[in-house]
């Protein structure tokens, strides 16, 4: 057993890829969070009053508010006086295109395997590219926009279409949601804004890529994609930070609407800097999604692989409103050394016929603490609600801990809900059987590993499937036994 | 003269949690003979197999074990593999989640980057399943499950064979295979194993009945009893056995 700990220990310990840092121009603002400062942020993004005055609404609240207590985390207390709340590459000067990006970005997004120059890209594949607070580039816009669709940052959003922020923004995760989400709501900078007209099938993936670069920054960015009638889309997100020996904040907030008959599928690799081996450094990922299903029949499904970050706190979730409506939540949650993870779902079934289906897989190894939590709520006029449940823990070391929190509230007794729930170990006797095989432990942990998160890999877009399945391997290198 | 030995054993003295098992066994096996080692229940029949294929929770505390001219104890579990050991498990374990073709095709993989070829094509990888699969008359689903998953004890056993066409070993042990095994299942065995046998490949068949043997024709047969090699003979030794059982040989052992 000693010596299959080494090994596990040798197959988790891997050094983290994306940990460069660019070296541009950039400007911040001063540290520290006031009225002023949300002002500066508004002021900067020329932004009209009534977002302002969101912005503000929200801060005040968040002055009122404290830090949720109730996850199985360890939080270090945060110094949010101590944040720059504003970063942007600094656009160099001279006579230049007003979309040419600068070429040190270009570079930087390339080594991340996100190429932004549209002839060099997968083809199928738009890409939103967001570093610090702002959006450096959105690629196949035009392409797009013949069908009607908006892929845009969220700032331009703002200025070409002020109607339609106005209309959603808020409207599935108001600003009085949660202490992270009202800190979003008055300092976010950047993000997406994705609208689908009725009808339409978006002819390809929409992506964006977020990337933390400039130091002692927070990146709170938003994502609010609105899914007309009868329309379909697919949307991924990835995101990579630098190494660095100091802790950064990553409060980020993502809202979803189907209206009828719409289907959004939303996939998310994250892999933020999670600290060294020691836990020193790493990304603080709070995160609030939620997904709001309108319409009859609409439907929301989350897919998330989660192996990075210091620590995790996020919980993707569905609002079924709409009759007959569908919300799913597929998940990979790798920790390792002194991650921390607590993510789940919440699947609230309010029309009638709703159902939903969860799947979790955790996978825990050196020192690290795994956690899914999980509510499923039915409420008295949701006849005929149905839930499938399934939380499985992988354990890779005899140091970490996973643990599952699943709530149930029904309050309609039509309601159906299973729930099933697993706790494995790799064996001893599994690893020696590959061995026999001439499998060598290192990549019979990968083996294992990705045949016990097939279920949920299978739900991300192709040209993703294989990355993230590397990147599970990868993750747990040096740690297996 | 041509050096005509696959594994020589000397003295080979092991155990498990600090209880010795093995009493010096001493056993020599050339390239292309099948050997058959039988045995009470506890002679340590099985200690021997898992002790060759490198089990970590087996020490090996006195002997020497040649392969090839090679040091075998040397050699990692993976690599005796890759040198064309194979176990077909008395008691295969199932591992959830891994499909039989990923874990073939990565079995093959490695045997083939260890002797610097490319890793086989899809196709071609797909090909070879479906011929082998013949040899042992497996079913295509079985295949498409995972590792051992809800197999039967017959459907493990001819899975263990399977893989072993599969990687054409050059030592293959079958420890106990035959046990559990209908007549039918026995015949699938015995047909995988010999349609191995060529002038190079080996067998060692670790059985406690008689009966594989007539399928699998032996050239040596030995009898392990305590931790010891007792007798060794021709086949004729089995069908004594089987007739006499064990306890005449306890006797002439000084017991």
């Amino acid at each position: 057993m000693q010596d299959s700990n080494k090994i596990i220990d040798e197959v988790t310990t891997n050094d983290y890829k994306y940990g460069f840092v660019t070296d541009v121009d950039t400007e911040t603002i001063h540290k520290g969070l006031d009225e002023k400062i949300v002002r500066i942020i508004s002021a900067k993004k020329k932004e009209p009053e009534w977002l302002l005055e969101f912005r503000l609404k929200a801060y005040r609240h968040w002055l009122t508010m404290e830090t949720p207590a109730w996850a199985h985390l360890t939080i270090p207390p945060i110094n949010y006086q101590d944040i720059i709340y504003y970063a942007a590459p600094r656009r160099k000067k001279g006579p230049k295109k007003l979309d040419e990006v600068d070429p040190e970005l270009l570079k930087t997004f390339d080594k991340l395997g996100i190429s932004l120059q549209e002839q060099k890209q997968l083809v199928g594949m738009a890409v939103d590219a967001v570093m610090d607070s702002v959006s450096v580039k959105t690629t196949f816009k035009d392409v797009l926009a013949e069908k009607g669709i908006i892929f845009s940052s969220f700032s331009e959003a703002v200025q070409h279409h002020p109607d339609l922020i106005r209309k959603y923004l808020g409207t599935v995760v108001g600003y009085r949601d949660n202490f992270f989400a009202a800190l979003n709501s008055a300092v976010f900078s950047d993000g997406s804004f994705v609208y689908i007209p009725k009808g339409v099938r978006c002819p390809m993936e929409l992506s964006t890529y977020f990337r933390i670069n400039a130091k002692n920054t927070g990146q709170f960015e938003r994502t609010l994609l609105v899914a007309d009638d009868e329309s379909y889309v697919s949307y991924l997100e990835g995101c990579t930070a630098p190494m660095r020996d100091e802790n950064q904040l990553h409060a980020a907030i993502v809202e979803i609407i189907a209206k009828e008959q719409a289907e959004v599928k939303y996939s998310t690799v994250q892999n933020w800097y999670p600290g060294d081996k020691e836990g020193k450094g790493g990304i603080y990922n709070f995160v609030t999604k939620r997904g709001l299903c309108k319409g009859k029949g609409s439907k929301i499904s989350w897919t998330q692989v989660e192996t990075g970050s210091a620590i995790t706190w996020k919980y993707p979730s569905c609002i079924l409103a709409g009759d007959d409506s569908t919300g799913e939540f597929y998940s990979v949650a790798v920790t390792n050394n002194h991650q921390q993870a607590d993510t789940g779902t919440k699947m609230i079934h309010l029309g009638k016929n709703t159902r939903s289906r969860i799947v979790s897989k955790g996978i825990s190894a050196g020192c690290s603490q795994n956690s899914y939590r999980g509510l499923v709520k039915v409420s008295p006029r949701a006849e005929g609600a149905r839930n499938h449940s399934q939380c499985d823990s992988l354990l890779l070391s005899s140091t970490c801990g996973a643990h599952t929190f699943p709530y149930a509230e029904i309050q309609n007794e039509t309601a159906i809900i299973e729930h099933e729930a697993t706790t494995s170990k790799i064996s001893e006797e599994q690893l020696f059987y590959c061995n026999q095989r001439g499998i060598s432990t290192e990549e019979a942990v990968g083996l294992i590993v990705n045949g016990y998160a097939k279920e949920v890999m299978n739900k991300l877009p192709m040209e993703f499937a294989v990355e993230a399945q590397k990147l599970l391997s990868i993750s747990l290198e040096g740690n297996v036994g | 003269m041509v050096n005509n030995m696959l594994l020589e054993i000397k003295n080979l003295h092991a155990g498990i949690n600090g209880r010795e098992i093995l009493k010096g066994i001493n056993l020599s096996v050339n390239k292309g003979e099948i050997h058959a080692i039988m045995g009470p229940n506890g002679s340590g029949k099985s200690t021997l197999s898992s002790v060759l294929v490198g089990h970590p929770a087996f020490k090996v505390t006195e002997g020497t074990v040649l392969y090839q001219g090679k040091n075998l104890l040397e050699l990692s579990p993976e690599d005796r593999s890759r040198e064309g050991i194979f176990l077909s498990f008395q008691y295969p374990v199932e591992i959830p989640g891994v499909s039989m073709v990923n874990f073939m095709r990565a079995a093959v993989n490695e045997h083939r980057k260890y002797n610097n070829l490319e890793p086989v094509s899809a196709t071609d990888f797909l090909k070879l399943m479906r011929e082998k699969r013949a040899i042992v008359d497996m079913d295509s689903k079985l295949t498409g499950r995972s590792v051992n998953e809800g197999f039967s004890g017959g459907e493990k056993k001819r899975n263990e064979i399977f893989q072993m066409v599969m990687l054409e070993p050059k030592l293959a042990i079958l420890d106990e295979t035959d046990s559990g095994l209908d007549i039918d299942a026995l015949r699938i065995v015995a047909n995988g194993v010999n349609s191995l046998r060529t002038p190079q490949n080996t067998t060692l068949v670790i059985t406690h009945y008689q009966r594989l043997l007539d399928y699998i024709k032996p050239d040596v047969v030995h009898v392990l009893y305590k931790g010891r090699i007792i007798k060794t003979g021709g086949p004729e030794l089995a069908i004594e056995l089987e007739k006499k059982g064990y306890d005449w040989l306890k006797t002439e052992a000084g017991e």
